[in-house]
């Protein structure tokens, strides 16, 4: 396993980045390979481009707030140690790790799961999903048929649902209250625990 | 309700039942179809002779006939058209009314109406027709199947379980003929069943028989549920590859079942020669998948053929294994998978359609007379029957499938990444239905085995048992054992789109990591693919190809630059089921939106589900939609809280401006409409020097063509022209645009002019060039058309020529992001009815909105754009236009910007 350490020596400060996102040395080095195959020109940063050239992303619907979220505010750039960072929140909860109060809250934990969706939702980071975000996620997630109207009462009705201080809009809390279980029971094979079982085998 | 159903049923049957009684009358005498259909090969004596010599006149001594039948000659023909009429109506019988199928398996209604027919048959003869006794099966019926089966294999995650896929074909397949025959020859052996003189080799043929599965039924049911992927490709694969086995396992026993004497060389001999019959199709698949891939690099200017060459490769690597006595399964398979990539980036979006649609159909139509023949077979064969030796077939077929997925599961979960749970194994298990490999493979049975009819009547047991008891039952039961899905319904609506938000989100983050690309031999494959396989077998070789470049162009135009009021909406389709209350929803609504939701969202890796539907044929034109929402909503995005408010603009917008002069005529102060106004309106971005309507270009590229008032035209074109070297950046197509001006833009001088708008409306089409690699834009004037209604027709017609346009010879066409998925943005830009509605509105609009000062200002100039310096410069522009009308955009001295023009 030489060629192991040999990648994992080239990454600086994998130490903390273990502890922080709680991956395994395996999990960092596959996905410290993934990211230089997905890094063109070995720039040692991934752009936009670099996540479009994801031939399956393309075709997903809400592929461009995927690789918007790998992006923080006014960057036009990630790299290693924030797209771990990032694929951290995939991982499954930790049922057994004890929980100190003093340690700060894990990436995967629930609260941060949550909060990740929540910023898919909410493109202008404004601590809210506005009726006009929801309509947005709503029309690139449903197909044509659906006319404006629908949609829009379809919009209505979700901030309805979720909305109890009557703002028109889901603030995160209200959001977190909607989802209380819906995280927690994903039944498909898709699910964000499934992440960490796959990255185990690569 | 109920009422309703039973009539349909009622009507449904009843039509079955003449249907049944007219064709069958036509067949009752052609009892002997098959035998001649494979009397070519057989030489199976026509039953029927003294008629031939009846009907056919002598010449010499009759009178020239006036009227004469000849019904021989074009018997076989004739009787196996009919009967594959008769299968295909029961078919349409069927969906008629669709909740039967859901119910009852496709292959189970076939086989009754098999049934039904062959008890006519029976009837009406007394003796039984001769059916499916040879080849005929083997050369004509299963390569369309296998054929059908591979090219629809869903690619990814075929390969994701390989593994698991081989495991289960072979060794599941071995284990099965191992321990079905070992146990019926423990069986043989008891006294009282009389079955002594069945030795093991025949025992073992008979298993290997019986250990094909062919879950069609079963296939059907899991894509309906949706299914757990994992299970689905499992179930998908082995069926695939475990005929292949099962053939190659039947040709290797029924010789030794003829031999005397069985030593143990021989077996090894056997096992050495299974490995050469596989590994012998295998190379012949590779081998003629590539010569059809390579083949189809050459077919651009014979496109009419082009299909055939997949077909005739096909059918040749299977015919050539034959030849060899390899597994032609495999070949053909391994051909179908292997030549798939190539063939379908070589060859043009339409043949690409034609082949798939006539795997599916030829695919289809095989599968449907199989299960057809097998129910008449049932009625009309000489049956052996012997309780003992049925029941413990039935009972050994299944225990050892069920023995064999459980241990075999054991055994390869470790390696798996998602380990398959006990009710996926449950799934597994009693999804192995048997069925027409089976039916054909006993039918083949040597003549000289002992209990050929025993053998004949035990597999149809099994068969209609399998088919009618499990295909049946495997959707309660796997419905009620709720064993994992892909996706499922949900409470609220809010859990219902949050979840597939985060559903889609994880795919997508699954794609970052590579879930997929990550296998070492993949990458090494990859890059070999990329490096050699593609050159030599693609002919247009571009590394990343068609959709991906569409998005990446679009992703990369998206960012770069902001765009203005784009489309909202292309679903401005006028609803029918309007939900018009907003604030109280009734339960109704609730309901429908839940229906609209479940119905509507995409489903994560549909792709694959629709791949390989058995029942309905591929459809893509998803992709692309999803591809031009995606770049809406991209520019919904960038407008950050800039949402288009007005529930009007939506819902309806259209690019095509009816002539002014006659709005005005009308509507005397009216300006134009606001969709030009939008047009114009657009965001003119300061890039390379000129000033760009995005929004405009946008939309020549995704419609290809748009109608637009002079003024607008004006604008447009050169920015265009303006844009072209960020256009041949962006898109390859435009390499060398040139751009050809009719005669009439000339009148386009005083653009800026108040008689100008008087003039016309020119219909812009970007347009491919046929000969090189280069995109015409064609301006086209309209002939002022005095009244909207005109308009309205002419509109209407522009969608068809839209569609042939685009036979573009040197791409594969849905790069474009058109055909199909043109198709709802022409109903949405010029469909009728949106168009009335338009219409009514927008006179309401400038009436009442744009009375003032709109007056004689024909482009409109909002806010904003009177400022602009384009208006201004635009003449200039035009006046240059017109000094070159073949303006080639590579030309240094081209317009960079107004102020140079000028």
């Amino acid at each position: 396993m030489g060629s192991s350490n040999s990648t994992l020596s080239k990454i600086p400060n994998l130490g903390r980045l273990i502890e922080e996102t709680g991956f395994t040395p395996a999990h960092i080095k596959r996905l410290y390979k993934r990211f230089q195959a997905l890094d063109k020109g070995n720039k040692g940063y991934l752009s936009p481009q670099d996540f479009g050239s994801v031939k399956e992303l393309a075709t997903n619907p809400i592929g461009d707030r995927i690789i918007g979220a790998f992006f923080s505010q006014g960057q036009e750039t990630v790299d290693f140690h924030s797209f771990v960072r990032i694929l951290a929140h995939f991982r499954p909860l930790d049922k057994n790790r004890a929980k100190r109060p003093d340690s700060p809250e894990p990436i995967n934990s629930r609260i941060s799961k949550l909060r990740f969706a929540f910023q898919l939702y909410d493109q202008d980071n404004d601590g809210k999903i506005s009726r006009d975000e929801l309509l947005q996620v709503l029309r690139t997630m449903l197909e044509m048929q659906v006319t404006e109207e629908q949609l829009e009462s379809i919009a209505d009705r979700t901030i309805q649902e979720a909305d109890l201080d009557g703002d028109n809009a889901i603030s995160f809390d209200e959001f977190r209250k909607v989802n209380a279980d819906t995280f927690l029971r994903i039944p498909s094979p898709v699910t964000p625990s499934q992440i960490t079982v796959w990255l185990i085998v690569l | 309700m109920d009422d309703s159903i039973s009539c349909k049923c009622n009507w449904t049957s009843k039509y079955l039942v003449c249907l049944v009684i007219f064709l069958s009358g036509a067949l009752w005498s052609s009892r002997d179809v098959l035998s001649n259909a494979a009397g070519a090969t057989t030489k199976a004596p026509p039953v029927n002779s003294p008629a031939w010599t009846q009907v056919s006149p002598k010449p010499q001594t009759q009178p020239l006939p006036v009227f004469t039948i000849n019904y021989p000659r074009i018997q076989v023909p004739f009787e196996i058209t009919l009967w594959i009429l008769l299968a295909s109506f029961a078919k349409i019988g069927f969906n008629m009314y669709h909740k039967i199928t859901i119910w009852i398996p496709e292959s189970c209604l076939l086989i009754s109406v098999g049934l039904v027919v062959g008890g006519i048959m029976y009837a009406v003869h007394g003796m039984p027709p001769a059916v499916l006794t040879s080849n005929v099966f083997f050369l004509y019926m299963l390569p369309p199947i296998v054929l059908d089966s591979s090219y629809f294999m869903p690619t990814r995650p075929f390969f994701e379980n390989v593994g698991t896929v081989l495991w289960f074909a072979v060794v599941g397949t071995l284990w099965n003929s191992l321990g079905i025959g070992v146990s019926l020859y423990g069986v043989c052996q008891i006294e009282a069943l009389g079955l002594k003189d069945i030795n093991l080799q025949e025992n073992l043929l008979f298993a290997s028989i019986i250990s094909a599965v062919d879950p069609v039924a079963v296939l059907a049911v899991f894509e309906d549920i949706s299914i757990n992927e994992q299970l689905y490709i499992v179930v998908f694969g082995e069926c695939l590859f475990n005929d292949a086995v099962t053939v190659a396992l039947y040709n290797i026993l029924s010789f030794v079942a003829t031999m005397p004497e069985v030593e143990t060389v021989d077996v090894f001999l056997g096992m050495a020669r299974f490995v050469v019959v596989g590994l012998g199709g295998l190379f012949f698949g590779f081998l003629f998948g590539f010569a059809a891939a390579f083949t189809t690099r050459f077919t651009a200017h014979v496109r009419e053929i082009e299909p055939f060459f997949v077909f005739m490769f096909s059918y040749l690597a299977y015919l050539v294994a034959e030849l060899f006595s390899l597994s032609s399964i495999m070949a053909i398979v391994t051909c179908a998978l292997t030549m798939k990539y190539y063939v379908e980036e070589n060859v043009a979006q339409r043949s690409c359609t034609t082949i798939r649609h006539v795997v599916k159909m030829l695919g289809t139509m095989s599968e449907t007379l199989i299960f057809f023949f097998l129910g008449v077979a049932t009625i009309t064969t000489d049956h052996e029957w012997n309780w003992g030796y049925i029941l413990f077939t039935l009972l050994f077929a299944f225990v050892w499938r069920a023995l064999g997925v459980f241990v075999l599961t054991q055994i390869i979960n470790p390696f798996r990444t998602i380990p398959f749970n006990f009710k996926d194994q449950f799934g597994l298990a009693y999804g192995g239905l048997r069925g027409a490999i089976c039916f054909a493979l006993v039918f083949l049975l040597p003549q000289n085995i002992t209990c050929r009819n025993l053998f004949i009547t035990a597999t149809i047991v099994v068969i209609l048992f399998t088919v009618f008891i499990q295909g049946i039952s495997i959707r309660p039961l796997v419905e009620c054992m709720k064993v994992r899905r892909t996706n499922r319904k949900l409470g609220t609506i809010n859990v219902e789109i949050h979840k597939r938000l985060m559903e889609h989100t994880i795919a997508g983050i699954e794609d970052i990591c590579g879930q997929w690309s990550h296998y070492y031999w993949k990458d090494k494959f990859k890059k070999f693919n990329d490096r050699v396989l593609r050159k030599i077998l693609i002919r247009d070789n571009r590394a990343e190809s068609s959709i991906v470049a569409l998005y990446k162009k679009l992703e990369l135009q998206n960012a770069l630059e902001l765009l203005g009021p784009a489309p909202s909406d292309l679903s401005a389709a006028p609803s029918l089921m309007d939900l018009q209350t907003k604030r109280n929803f009734p339960a109704s609504d609730l309901r429908n939106m839940h229906e609209l939701l479940s119905k509507n969202m995409y489903k994560i890796r549909q792709r694959t589900v629709e791949y390989t539907k058995k029942s309905a044929l591929p459809n893509d034109s998803k992709v692309r939609e999803i591809l031009i929402r995606r770049h809406i909503s991209i520019r919904h995005s960038f407008r950050v809280g800039s949402f288009p408010r007005t529930g009007v603009s939506k819902r309806h917008r259209f690019l095509s401006l009816p002539p002014r002069k006659n709005m005005e005529s009308r509507s005397p102060p009216s300006r134009p409409s606001y969709t030009s106004e939008n047009l114009l309106r657009a965001p003119i971005i300061f890039r390379h020097g000129t000033w760009i309507p995005v929004a405009t270009l946008d939309l020549l590229i995704l419609c290809s063509s748009i109608v637009l008032s002079a003024a607008e035209l004006n604008n447009t074109i050169k920015q265009i022209i303006f844009r072209s070297r960020l256009f041949s950046t962006l898109f390859g197509f435009v390499r060398s645009a040139s751009y050809t001006l009719p005669p009439g833009l000339a009148s386009l001088d005083n653009a800026e002019g108040p008689g100008l708008e008087d003039k016309q409306s020119w219909k812009m089409t970007l347009h491919p060039c046929s000969g090189s690699r280069g995109t015409d834009l064609e301006l086209e004037p309209l002939s002022a058309t005095s009244s909207v209604s005109q308009l309205q027709r002419f509109s209407s017609r522009q969608e068809r020529p839209l569609q042939n346009r685009y036979h573009q010879p040197e791409r594969r066409e849905h790069e474009l992001g058109q055909q199909t998925s043109r198709e709802p943005i022409a109903e949405g830009l010029w469909g009728q009815p949106q168009r009335d509605s338009w219409t009514a509105h927008r006179y309401s609009r400038s009436r009442d909105e744009h009375r003032p000062g709109g007056g004689n200002l024909p482009p409109s100039a909002p806010t904003g754009w009177a400022q602009e310096p384009l208006i201004q410069k635009g003449g200039g522009s035009q006046n240059h236009l017109n000094r070159r009308p073949h303006w080639r955009p590579h030309n240094p001295h081209g317009p960079q910007s107004p102020g140079q023009v000028d």
